[in-house]
């Protein structure tokens, strides 16, 4: 897993799997980074990503929380088409928001 | 549930609840329905409602203790029949738990999503559980169903 911090904003670049096995590492290393460096926004990147379960959306769920009360926002890069469809079924559409670049 | 035709090819898995065999589960069983020839798909949809199960079993079911999970597939006419199974703590109350965002762990940041999930990918869902003894989820999933149409349709 990588992560990259720019001032207050933090990119995480999901592995190939999002499942149960693989959020614990992610949350624990995301919550570090997110008080130590004041972390305001945060970005799921997606490019590397095949597979998501709900183990997942409770990922991005549980970050949302710790950014939100301070204004903070959740954006998803990278998306293909499997993880759009994971994405909107879940309803976390809702509370993050998909960045489009241009093709 | 509903079983039409034979039953052609059956397999059985038995592993160790660790988490690292999640992704083990769902790779396994997306390579024994290769033989439905599915599409991209319905490979991605299976693997999802594997990987919901078996992370039930190993973090409700079994509470993160060491024990064996079990899974049964076969294919059944033109379907893929899958049975996930534990002889954990059990569910109290079937029709809660399946509720959406419903989960005994918002601690865990559990989305409460697991059973919507198998729903959506997969065409039928059971759950039969009994505090103390287990818990047996039972889906079907029919492949290749859209492909056949957009067949007709490309004629």
């Amino acid at each position: 897993m990588k992560y990259q911090v720019q001032e207050n904003c933090l990119t995480i670049f999901l592995p190939e799997d999002v499942d149960h096995h693989n959020a614990e590492e992610i949350k624990r290393e995301a919550d570090r980074l997110i008080d130590r460096e004041h972390i305001r926004y945060i970005i799921f990147d997606f490019a590397d990503t095949g597979f998501m379960d709900s183990s997942g959306i409770g990922v991005i769920m549980g970050r949302y929380k710790k950014v939100y009360m301070m204004g903070g926002e959740v954006w998803a890069v990278h998306t293909n088409e499997r993880m759009r469809k994971i994405l909107t079924m879940s309803g976390v559409m809702k509370i993050m928001q998909i960045y489009e670049e241009d093709k | 549930m509903e079983r039409i035709g034979d039953v052609t090819n059956e397999m059985e898995l038995y592993f160790d609840s660790h988490s690292s065999n999640e992704a083990f589960a769902r790779v396994t069983v997306a390579a024994f329905m290769t033989q439905l020839n599915p599409t991209v798909e319905e490979v991605s949809d299976v693997k999802t409602a594997v990987s919901e199960a078996v992370t039930n079993a190993i973090i409700h079911g079994y509470e993160n203790t060491l024990h064996k999970v079990h899974i049964r597939a076969w294919i059944q006419g033109k379907s893929l029949f899958l049975e996930v199974a534990d002889k954990g703590v059990g569910i109290p109350d079937v029709k809660k738990a399946m509720e959406p965002l419903f989960t005994t762990k918002p601690e865990m940041e559990r989305s409460g999503m697991g059973f919507s999930f198998m729903e959506a990918f997969m065409d039928e869902l059971e759950v039969e559980s009994e505090p103390g003894k287990g818990t047996t989820v039972k889906m079907r999933k029919e492949i290749g169903r859209g492909r056949e149409l957009w067949t007709t349709q490309s004629l």
